[in-house]
């Protein structure tokens, strides 16, 4: 966000007017250039471009924050509201990120940031006319989702994903009020639900009547009943509507209902996926499949929670057209896979769960050649089991899907040579997260360390931009990365390396390195002050359970004036110096006011 | 496994890397030496009084693995494995919002405990732990500190002790401290003054809603009849949970 200084001159004036109506009509000339530059620079999209055209000189820099409409703040802390509202005037569309990731696995504290709130009201002043909020990681109340509801009377588009602090009375208020809303999108948050005992309040039926501007709706973490008819009678009336993710209060006979109702579905998350209440034992059950059949369209499909595997047939219909398959809540096992993923020929997505063994892999390998990601989660999470995919699974993966691109897999026991393999097999891999559930694991057929493996990822994957790594690590490991892996922006790790010099291999190598978060690895001072000619660059460092220790940090705040150090303990008055928590961030503005009381920032 | 605290010798590390073929006694010191690298700071202290806690637990667990892991190399396969089977906070990295998702469908979890894992060979240790978890199916329990305008569930299931419990919370709750707690990891209830002292402080304390629909202090009971009895948690003030303490201790008495 830091602009060069005004060490190159505005380019100078090349028009020349001559003329009776030029002397009245055309604006004073070094405005011309910069009015051409405008228009030409709403053609620019992508904000990394945007960036750089910023850099050029001030006249540059004016117009790309007077033309930029798209504001992505990647690091809610990173500016203050005020500055970037300050800088770009006419935002429609805004994307604020807040927690760390590992706030999603409870190694941050409940209290610890990320509010709305500063932006909310900066917002509501500066950008009337904004259409478009994303928010991932942040912490919002119903009073900052009314605020959002009433200030902006263009509003189209809500996406919230994994954010929390709000409930119905939010969600509702949005409804009732934003008009020209498109795009309700609520992911993975956690929204607060009356207790069972107390009364539900009924959002869907705020939703004003007529017809809607609406496209997507999804509301699948949204626990808690809906009320059916209201939600059929929305569905009948949103002509747009290509996107719906039901939450698990909805049956499956009340899925069929919607789907005849919208045939023009291209995303559905069905609701639960099993036997239903609603449908006495002996009764006709609708030809679940019929509707599935009607949705022509269909690419996407998500949800199937509480599945019964017998109702698993309804959605042959749909197969073939698939691009995308989350079976990740369902617990299914490979028998129960086949039929369903045979018929799937042009997935390129699937999200699934262990449960259906390398058996199962092996039957996505075969038929999806055009899987580009794939994510396997755990059944069970326990360490000592003995778990149901394994190298195996992911060997069969690698020579099936050849154009794999992301792999997210979580397993129990990897060798070294099923990782080689697939580093070779898929040479497209941007993303590669491995996680061998039992912590300092080694190659069970060899009893090395799985440094050669993530070797060759680094080594072969030459466009690989994100790495989570796992199992029983060596300093050579990351000695690896450092040489190899010099496109790596986000980098993973927990339980792993021996000493300061395995983090020293990375911060020394990977030039483009910018998000960093570990855990529970012997890194201490000597490896975090390698690191200072980097950390301008980089969005963020998180080093839990290391061995850092509080002078240091502060001597790296006093070094790096721009850098937030968060230190963050659960518990007062240590013996010694050694820290829990740091959370590192650049940051333009003074350090944040909002902190709880196990926080403190040294800056 | 001796609870002995060792000091970070990564020389002794690099050493037990190469070690696989150092049979069963290597293995245990190997063992020992490589779980020192495990957790760093605090963290360490709490898994060595969970390992002593857990030590006959232990053995007849490594037994079961020997037993039905019918391939050569068991207690090599993982010679770093820290010996409790201590819940580390946050690991692996599956988001609790996923984890929350897959303990809701308690009902059809039973009906399927046998046929996931029926594919591969599976140990029966594997096997009973599968069980294990559909049968009790996760207890989640909301989760409230006054003062903080959030709500979490906690599975209490996924706990072996009060103390993991209080270790969890503590991540969850910044200033929330359990520091009172005994060796057994329950409040010393016999003991009037200490109690006295941890009510009129201002220091958090955890009570419980319990099957009765009484709120309780936590740790007045064995944690297994915690588990089954406790319905909701609430993080308050020492001060204003001294109400409890009278019935706390009632409870206690009539029981013991």
């Amino acid at each position: 966000m830091t602009h060069s200084g005004s060490s190159l001159p505005d380019l100078p004036n090349s028009t020349s007017t001559s003329g009776p109506m030029s002397e009245i009509r055309s604006p004073p000339p070094d405005r011309v250039l910069e009015i051409v530059l405008e228009n030409v620079l709403h053609f620019l999209t992508c904000r990394r471009d945007r960036n750089a055209a910023s850099l050029v000189c001030r006249s540059w820099y004016r117009a790309e924050a007077l033309t930029r409409s798209d504001l992505f703040i990647g690091n809610c802390y990173a500016v203050s509201p005020h500055r970037a509202t300050s800088r770009f005037r006419r935002v429609k569309s805004l994307t604020v990120k807040g927690k760390p990731r590992f706030a999603d696995f409870d190694l941050l504290p409940l209290n610890w940031g990320a509010n709305f709130s500063p932006w909310g009201s900066a917002l509501a002043d500066s950008y009337p006319w904004l259409e478009k909020l994303h928010l991932k990681r942040m912490s919002l109340t119903d009073d900052d989702l009314d605020l959002i509801a009433r200030s902006f009377p263009s509003f189209k588009e809500l996406v919230l994903v994994c954010c929390e602090g709000f409930g119905i009375a939010g969600i509702a208020s949005i409804a009732a009020n934003c008009r020209l809303l498109r795009v309700l999108d609520l992911v993975e948050s956690v929204v607060e639900v009356a207790d069972e005992d107390e009364e539900v309040m009924d959002w869907i039926s705020c939703f004003p009547e007529g017809e809607t501007h609406l496209e997507s709706l999804m509301f699948e973490c949204v626990d808690c009943p809906v009320n059916f008819e209201a939600l059929e009678g929305l569905v009948a009336r949103s002509p747009f509507l290509k996107k719906l993710r039901l939450n698990r209060f909805v049956s499956i006979p009340q899925l069929y209902r919607l789907m005849h109702r919208a045939p023009q579905l291209t995303h559905i998350g069905t609701g639960s996926f099993c036997a239903s209440d609603d449908v006495a034992v002996g009764d006709q059950e609708p030809d679940y499949a019929s509707a599935f059949a009607a949705c022509k369209s269909l690419v996407c499909l998500s949800g199937f929670r509480d599945i019964l595997p017998d109702y698993l047939p309804a959605i042959y219909p749909a197969c073939a057209n698939l691009t995308s398959l989350n079976l990740s809540y369902a617990d299914v096992n490979a028998d129960q896979l086949k039929p369903v993923i045979l018929q799937c020929h042009k997935l390129q997505t699937l999200w699934v769960l262990d449960s259906i063994c390398d058996e199962g892999l092996q039957a996505v390998a075969a038929t999806c050649k055009d899987l580009r990601e794939l994510r396997v989660f755990p059944v069970n999470t326990r360490e000592e089991v003995e778990g149901p995919v394994s190298e195996v699974g992911l060997e069969v993966i690698s020579q099936g899907c050849r154009k794999l691109q992301s792999i997210l897999f979580f397993c129990q026991r990897m060798t070294n040579a099923a990782v080689i393999a697939m580093s070779k097999n898929c040479p497209d891999l941007v993303v590669f997260r491995l996680c061998i559930i039992g912590r300092y694991r080694p190659d069970p057929e060899t009893q090395e360390p799985m440094d050669d493996g993530f070797g060759a990822i680094v080594m072969n994957c030459k466009k690989l931009t994100r790495l989570a790594v796992s199992g029983l690590l060596t300093d050579q490991a990351f000695r690896y990365i450092g040489m190899y892996g010099k496109l790596v922006r986000t980098l993973s790790v927990a339980f792993a390396g021996d000493s300061d010099q395995g983090l020293k291999y990375v911060l020394e190598g990977c030039p483009n390195l910018q998000k960093l978060e570990i855990r529970d690895s012997p890194f201490g001072d000597a490896a975090l002050r390698s690191g200072l000619h980097h950390f301008y660059n980089m969005r963020f460092l998180w080093m839990s359970s290391c061995k850092l220790t509080r002078q240091a940090c502060q001597e790296i705040a006093r070094t790096l004036p721009h850098l937030a150090l968060e230190v963050i303990d659960s518990q007062e008055d240590k013996a010694d110096d050694h820290i829990e928590i740091l959370y590192m961030y650049r940051s333009l503005d003074r350090p944040r006011n909002d902190a709880p009381k196990c926080v403190t920032i040294l800056q | 496994m001796l609870a002995k605290e060792h000091g970070l010798n990564l020389k002794e590390t690099e050493l037990c890397l190469g070690l696989p073929g150092g049979g069963g006694g290597g293995g245990e010191a190997a063992a020992e030496t490589l779980r020192t690298t495990g957790k760093r700071g605090f963290s360490e202290t709490v898994d060595l009084k969970l390992n002593l806690q857990g030590n006959d637990n232990n053995k007849e667990d490594l037994d079961d693995n020997l037993k039905n892991v019918p391939k050569e190399k068991t207690l090599l396969k993982d010679p770093a494995k820290p010996p409790a089977k201590a819940q580390v906070v946050g690991w692996p990295p599956v988001r609790s919002y996923r984890k929350n998702m897959m303990a809701q469908k308690v009902s059809t979890e039973e009906n399927k405990s046998g046929s996931a894992t029926t594919e591969k060979t599976a140990s029966s240790a594997a096997t009973a732990t599968a069980t294990a978890t559909a049968a009790s199916g996760g207890s989640f329990v909301k989760v409230s500190m006054d003062g903080a305008p959030y709500l979490r569930k906690v599975d209490l299931t996924m706990y072996k002790s009060y103390q993991d419990l209080s270790d969890a919370l503590a991540k969850m709750f910044s200033s929330f401290t359990m520091g009172n707690y005994g060796s057994q990891g329950m409040i010393d209830f016999m003991n009037e003054s200490k109690l006295m002292d941890l009510l009129n402080s201002s220091e958090y304390v955890p009570t419980y809603e319990d099957k009765d629909g009484d709120w309780m202090l936590v740790g007045d009971v064995p944690w297994e009849m915690f588990v089954g009895s406790c319905k909701r948690l609430r993080i308050m003030k020492g001060s204003e949970a001294i109400g409890l303490a009278p019935r706390a201790m009632e409870k206690c008495k009539s029981r013991s």
